[in-house]
């Protein structure tokens, strides 16, 4: 057991600290979340500065026009972009984490060359077009049909969740190709333009008041052959593939965040005075433990992935678990530290987070869902009721 | 960076495991357990005889040479194996107490407020005051015990002594080199790995039952809410595994404070959900489950309890090196255990 850092490491992360910090302060201001183009174009001229300083798809394989970083070199990158306080990924998530390295990993050389350089770049968006109404986390439920017509798909159905869905060039699309198969069968894996004819956005507007995702209805969409990536009815193999990639390394921005949070939290407790209360104080020093060891945890998790040859492991679920609902805690343990007064205020971002912070727990698998899968997957536990 | 266990540590976790396995097995523990858990002397010099108390001490000393992560590997198993005794005190004893190294003497540990584990038991005693740490021995702890009243204990595997009030005492006992202070890190680090063993165990024996035990015509695993709690077992274990193996490689005070807070929880949530499991069979004195339940409330009391555990790592908000920054870390070479003939 070793956390120090190799001396390959510890001069990646002296560089990126280097560039961070001189290209950090010419940033344009952050436009309002609720600016959708804003955001795009801030989202796009991010990922421009990654991409011509040599960091974008830093883990994406070197083929694939990616810089084939280990596991601990892209958990470096996520925790000093992040400390730095650079932007997030943004607008770019799923092209950098989903659709990308789904068609670095199935596509055919040409699709490869087609769509992968731009998301590189920043030049194209992508949105997730996986969930449905009747099929949340039971993904493969869903309903969404392809009919071949000559050299295309015909899509009808409807998405849901889809966030950046306003913003996005492309639409990483599970459909259906044979509705006799069984349910995990007879599903394709499709690139979907967003400007098509028959593609309808409508946004949604979630708890905390913004519309961070959308409906996109699908009215006789033509999807080309050629842009199937995989082979038909093998979609559901080619979504896992994605899917396992994007556990181990999805929330340690975040982790780190968190501790920077919960600083703050127990700052401004000393400020105001609350810090005298134990019960109060206890809750955030029990806080600490938890997000030390959440970032020891990912730690863990990408050590075994590197060891394993990039595969990650079991430990994602685990992860997720724990994660999204100490989140909460942080941000319930907020609340408290503003006092009734300012826990309803909307324009103190403690508040907003508190309200965005229920998502975790649903978003990308329900923890209850999430709990399905460590005991039959991990545990080894029946299938059942 | 490679935060998983190395060839080194592999081995020698699987060689204390069959030691355990082979010596002390379900029969022999709960043979200690039913006969009023008191050391057992011939299995304790084995394992000292194994360099498992001897561990961190160096070569020189006639010690293993081995670190923090190596003792943690070694004391997870002992958690897990439920072996009774004042296992982190001896260890942590092992340089200052004659024959504690070997696994001749039993030390046991105690402070202010707190009923004394295996008092009768002990040829040695440490005394954890403040920033201060004594060993009494001879005379002196012939009179503490003299003047200590026997608990019933609610842990079989654990005779309680409540003594006089310690102080008096302090004046007779021996200093301890590097002080209160790190005894009691290294103490609650010990402790925090054999509660983890435990919580892990738990998690073991609650899987098994739910595979075989069956009600309305299934395994009770392919129930959801069966599944679930074995789930929170695993997240428990898991985090708290990340937390006390990295506590260790660090020896930072916060995060040991931490490891400490999470594997007690780990133990006793898991022990409960265990018996949860387990239903009305886990309610009776022959599941092994409540003899696990009792010793994790024991050592979430010893060393560092939640309360202090928590204050401490609130003192450190706002202050602590960020999560995340690198740290600087000794690298150490990692002889083997010796051989356990």
């Amino acid at each position: 057991m070793d956390l120090a850092y190799t001396q390959e490491e510890r001069e990646f992360r002296a560089r990126l600290r280097e560039w961070l910090a001189a290209v950090l302060p010419g940033l344009p201001p952050r436009p309002d979340p609720a600016d959708w183009p804003g955001r795009r174009a801030y989202d796009a001229g991010w990922q421009r500065l990654l991409y011509d300083a040599g960091y974008a798809g830093l883990h994406w394989p070197a083929d694939a026009g990616g810089r084939g970083a280990t596991p601990t070199q892209h958990l470096i990158f996520l925790e000093e972009t992040e400390r730095a306080g650079a932007p997030y990924v943004g607008a770019n998530f799923v092209g950098l984490l989903h659709a990308g390295p789904t068609i670095a990993a199935e596509g055919s050389p040409e699709q490869r060359a087609r769509w992968l350089p731009p998301v590189l770049r920043g030049d194209e968006m992508w949105c997730q077009g996986f969930s449905e109404p009747g099929a949340g986390s039971d993904l493969a439920a869903l309903r969404t049909r392809a009919v071949r017509d000559g050299d295309a798909y015909v899509v009808s159905g409807q998405k849901i969740w889809t966030s950046h869905a306003e913003v996005a060039d492309w639409c990483e699309l599970l459909v259906r190709t044979d509705a006799a198969a069984p349910k995990h069968r007879g599903i394709s894996w499709l690139a979907m333009r967003m400007d098509a004819p028959g593609v309808t956005v409508r946004p949604l507007r979630t708890l905390a008041g913004s519309t961070e995702f959308a409906e996109v209805f699908l009215d006789e969409v033509r999807v080309p052959l050629a842009h199937r990536v995989g082979a038909e009815n093998d979609g559901w193999r080619v979504t896992m593939v994605t899917l396992s990639f994007e556990r181990g390394t999805a929330f340690v921005g975040e982790v780190v965040a968190c501790r920077r949070t919960l600083d703050a939290l127990a700052a401004e407790a000393r400020r105001t005075g609350r810090w005298d209360d134990p019960v109060l104080r206890r809750r955030l020093g029990r806080l600490a433990a938890e997000f030390q060891a959440l970032w020891r945890l990912t730690q863990w998790n990408v050590s075994e992935a590197q060891r394993s040859g990039g595969v990650p492991g079991a430990g994602g679920s685990v992860f997720k678990l724990r994660y999204s609902h100490a989140r909460q805690e942080l941000y319930e343990a907020a609340a408290e530290v503003l006092g009734a007064g300012d826990a309803l205020d909307l324009d103190r971002e403690w508040v907003r987070d508190r309200l965005s912070s229920l998502s975790y727990t649903i978003a990308a698998g329900t923890s209850q869902i999430q709990r399905n899968i460590v005991a039959e997957r991990i545990l080894g536990l029946p299938k059942g009721r | 960076m490679d935060f998983q266990l190395s060839d080194d540590q592999r081995a020698l976790r699987e060689g204390i495991a069959q030691l355990l396995a082979g010596r002390f097995g379900r029969d022999r523990m709960r043979a200690a357990h039913d006969g009023g858990g008191g050391v057992d002397r011939a299995l304790w010099a084995e394992l000292g005889a194994a360099g498992l108390f001897a561990l961190r001490l160096p070569e020189a000393a006639g010690g293993v040479g081995l670190g923090l992560p190596e003792s943690v590997l070694m004391f997870e198993e002992l958690g897990r194996a439920l072996l009774p005794g004042p296992l982190a005190a001896t260890e942590l004893a092992a340089g200052a107490v004659k024959g504690a190294a070997r696994g001749e003497a039993v030390v046991a540990q105690t402070e202010a407020g707190q009923p004394v584990a295996h008092l009768a038991d002990a040829d040695a005693l440490l005394v954890l005051a403040g920033d201060e740490a004594y060993v009494l021995a001879g005379g002196p702890l012939r009179r503490v015990l003299d003047g200590a009243r026997p608990v019933r204990s609610a842990d079989p595997g654990t005779p309680l002594w409540r003594p006089a009030a310690l102080p008096a005492y302090a004046a007779e006992g021996e200093p301890v080199p590097g002080g209160g202070a790190r005894l009691r890190r290294e103490g609650a680090l010990l402790t925090a790995a054999e509660q983890l063993g435990s919580a892990g165990r738990s998690l073991e024996e609650a899987v098994q039952h739910a595979r075989d035990r069956e009600q309305f015509g299934a395994p009770i695993g392919s129930f959801q809410a069966v599944k679930h709690l074995c789930a929170e077992m695993l997240v428990r274990t898991g985090t708290a595994r990340a937390a006390v193996y990295a506590a260790a490689v660090t020896g930072d005070p916060a995060e040991i404070a931490g490891a400490k807070l999470l594997a007690d929880e780990a133990a006793v949530r898991n022990a409960r959900d265990c018996l949860q499991v387990q239903g009305g069979m886990g309610f009776t004195w022959e599941a092994d489950v409540h003899l696990r339940l009792k010793r994790a409330w024991l050592r979430a009391g010893q060393w560092l309890a939640a309360a202090d555990a928590e204050e401490e790592l609130a003192a450190g908000l706002g202050r602590a090196e960020p999560v995340g920054a690198p740290r600087t870390h000794v690298t150490r070479h990692t002889p083997r255990l010796h051989a356990a003939e």
